[in-house]
């Protein structure tokens, strides 16, 4: 109870340059017209209208009955989802919004989420707000979705050989071949670590940290063997013996593998790229704008530009559909990507990048302003490719 | 000073000119502002680090006061963690409750050092069933099924320590166990989550906190409805991972503040919630569910610890008596 020792909040906030932009994309007047009121229960489905004008249209679903249900806006065949809200708890309610062409659709309230639940015509009138959407949609999210699973297996490929060229480097003992190459190997996981940390399994024996070890978790990976090449931060390190050192190649070479197989004939939908490019910047923002990924060797900024390659080329498989929906968002973006990468460009060196200790603060927090003004409009990307 | 008196015996202004007041003055003209004061005893009171009996009150230590065990997220920073003592000072007006901390810490000085201090704002949970739920910085409403004054009988068996309950602390009986832990907050990474992925590590919408099995805020969540894709309070949802059900019916009385200490050195907030928990024992009452927490929770991916610590609060006290009585005498 009570309020103890409070903050003083004197928040100075000198935004450096913070520049704001962003109309919100098409649509525009949300009139009444375009809100419809869904009351789904246990064995019925009362949609407000059976018609509505084309442009943005909310569909306000509340849940009446006892068990979970959804709501689905279906195209004229009745099989294609054009939009969906899942989960909506009873007595919940959930908003639905979705841009839509006029034409004939189908609204379908899944009680319980059984059958193919019930079901009613609804038309969507010509209007002036007409959503521009191009014939060949399914075209641009079949070229992403198949560029985007080729990247992964490349990235996969090249993960597979270089790990295999630095265990050997490491347990042959060519310590310094193998610390040269260590930020380059791992170059190819971090490009494709959402995909990676998909696999809940994986993630942790490969790419764990030490500060994240479960009480007896046994610690392996990537940062293991980090550590038993740069001990010089360590207090009281007991180098690993060559048998050990022979159990952490072996193990980290088994998990990538296992990786690699995974990856083959995997499925991407649109959504999970855009999520994957957003997510990749917040491991950015987590881990790599301050130093603590690569606590041992210091060699945070090849993950950070591995990181921002990822969502790059993610974000570019999208841009000819987020073009569409979203002019403005697609801009922002890439003039945003741009601005980091120019940053990350003037830490290059003949090696590589420096090393994260080597960075002035100021450095560090220009590249923290870069990814905030970049993540902020990524966030919004999932949403634009699927309205 | 918990009757609006001035903290000395002679007053803030009432004083001397050649001598600094004896009462620092900030709080000339505010009421006690229901000011409490919590007292607590650290581990570190009874045996030093190398298990040394300090003060002769070794063999009174009692069993579960020990330094909490490493979490996973754990990122701890000493000057933030650990003490001999601790002072709770909570008041409507933060001034009052400032003047308290800063008038013990005088008075004490010589005797007692500060360690940390951590300033909060907006309890983070209901004491109370008069009170309505607050919010966290993560803008949902946090501690909804916290214990309330009124259940008496929760509070009996979750908060106080039972006497017989530690033959060799009994001086503990009717005191509690204060865990105070500072959860950072991702603050910036977490305000570019969907909505619906943020109730959904939460497990209750962010409007009325509902759980998301349906119903009003203070429905029981259901964590066996089915839902679109698994059930409809995911396996990895905080409310589920917390919650009696899943540990053993454990529950704690918490009372613990939001926290925004300025930014980082990026620019981000060094903000999040300072947990503060009243237990009758950590060992079944804290730790595992921390553990728990920590392996599973959907919401570790944004909050990092960065401060720990662990007191025996004794029980309260009678006119005439001091605090910490039963252990000292």
């Amino acid at each position: 109870m009570r309020t103890p020792l409070i903050v003083a909040l004197l928040l100075a906030t000198p935004l450096v340059a913070a520049c704001t932009e962003n109309a919100p994309a098409g649509g525009g007047d949300a009139g009444d017209a375009r809100t419809v009121s869904v009351t789904s229960t246990d064995d019925g489905c009362d949609v407000s209208t059976a018609e509505a004008p084309s442009g943005t249209l909310t569909f306000d679903v509340t849940n009446a009955g006892s068990q979970v249900t959804e709501f689905y806006l279906l195209g004229e065949d009745g099989l294609r989802i054009v939009a969906e809200v899942e989960n909506v708890g009873p007595q919940l309610s959930r908003q639905l919004v979705v841009n839509a062409p006029a034409g004939s659709y189908f609204t379908a309230c899944k009680p319980g989420m059984k059958g193919d639940g019930i079901r009613a015509d609804f038309t969507v009138t010509e209007s002036a707000d007409e959503p521009s959407v191009s014939a060949d949609d399914q075209e641009l999210v079949d070229a992403a979705l198949t560029n985007y699973s080729a990247y992964v297996q490349d990235q996969s490929d090249q993960l597979v050989a270089k790990t295999r060229e630095f265990v050997d480097l490491y347990e042959a003992g060519k310590d310094d071949e193998a610390r040269a190459l260590y930020p380059e190997a791992r170059t190819h996981w971090e490009r494709i670590e959402t995909v990676a940390e998909s696999f809940g399994d994986l993630d942790p024996r490969t790419d764990a940290r030490e500060a994240d070890l479960e009480p007896g978790q046994k610690w392996t990976g990537w940062h293991r063997i980090e550590k038993d090449l740069w001990p010089q931060l360590a207090e009281d390190y007991t180098p690993l013996t060559p048998k050990q050192r022979a159990f952490y190649a072996d193990d980290l070479m088994k998990n990538i593998t296992t990786l690699d197989n995974r990856v083959q004939g995997l499925d991407y939908t649109v959504d999970q790229i855009a999520n994957g490019s957003r997510g990749l910047l917040e491991e950015v923002a987590a881990g790599k704008v301050t130093g603590e990924e690569e606590y041992w060797s210091h060699t945070d900024l090849w993950d950070f530009q591995a990181n921002v390659d990822g969502a790059r080329v993610g974000f570019e498989g999208l841009e000819p559909i987020v073009e569409q929906k979203d002019p403005a968002l697609a801009k922002t973006l890439t003039a945003r990507f741009a601005d980091l990468q120019t940053l990350l460009d003037a830490q290059k060196t003949d090696t590589g990048f420096t090393f994260y200790d080597q960075l002035g603060q100021d450095e560090i927090k220009d590249l923290a302003n870069a990814v905030n003004a970049l993540s902020e409009p990524l966030s919004r990307l999932t949403a634009a490719v699927l309205s | 000073m918990t009757r609006g008196l001035p903290a000395g015996e002679i007053g803030p202004t009432e004083g001397s000119v050649n001598l600094p007041p004896d009462d620092t003055g900030e709080a000339i003209g505010l009421p006690a502002g229901g000011l409490t004061i919590t007292f607590g005893f650290g581990p570190t009171l009874f045996r030093d680090d190398d298990g040394r009996d300090r003060f002769g009150l070794a063999d009174r230590q009692p069993q579960a006061l020990r330094t909490l065990p490493h979490f996973p997220a754990d990122v701890l920073d000493p000057a933030k963690s650990y003490g001999d003592l601790c002072v709770q000072a909570c008041a409507d007006d933060p001034q009052v409750a400032v003047h308290a901390i800063r008038n013990l810490a005088r008075i004490g000085f010589g005797t007692v050092a500060v360690r940390w201090s951590q300033l909060g704002f907006g309890r983070t949970s209901t004491t109370s069933t008069a009170q309505s739920t607050p919010r966290n910085l993560f803008g949902f409403k946090d501690g909804t099924s916290n214990i309330k004054s009124e259940e008496t009988k929760d509070v009996e068996e979750h908060v106080w320590v039972a006497p017989g309950a530690d033959a060799k602390a009994d001086w503990l009986a009717g005191g509690s166990y204060l865990v105070a832990r500072r959860f950072n907050m991702n603050i910036e990474i977490w305000d570019r989550q969907t909505l619906g992925d943020q109730e959904d590590f939460i497990g209750r919408t962010k409007d009325t906190g509902a759980p998301l099995s349906g119903g009003t805020e203070f429905t029981e969540p259901d964590f066996s409805m089915p839902g679109s894709n698994g059930p409809v309070i995911a396996k990895d949802a905080h409310v589920r991972l917390v919650h009696p059900d899943f540990n053993h019916g454990a529950r704690m009385l918490r009372r613990g503040y939001n926290f925004v200490d300025g930014s980082n050195a990026i620019g981000g907030l060094d903000a999040g919630l300072f947990f503060i928990a009243y237990v009758c024992d950590p060992d079944t009452h804290f730790i595992p569910i921390q553990n728990a927490m920590a392996k599973s929770d959907a919401l570790m991916e944004y909050l990092k610890v960065t401060g720990s610590a662990l007191f025996a609060v004794p029980s309260g006290i009678k006119p005439g008596e001091y605090v910490g009585q039963s252990l000292f005498a």
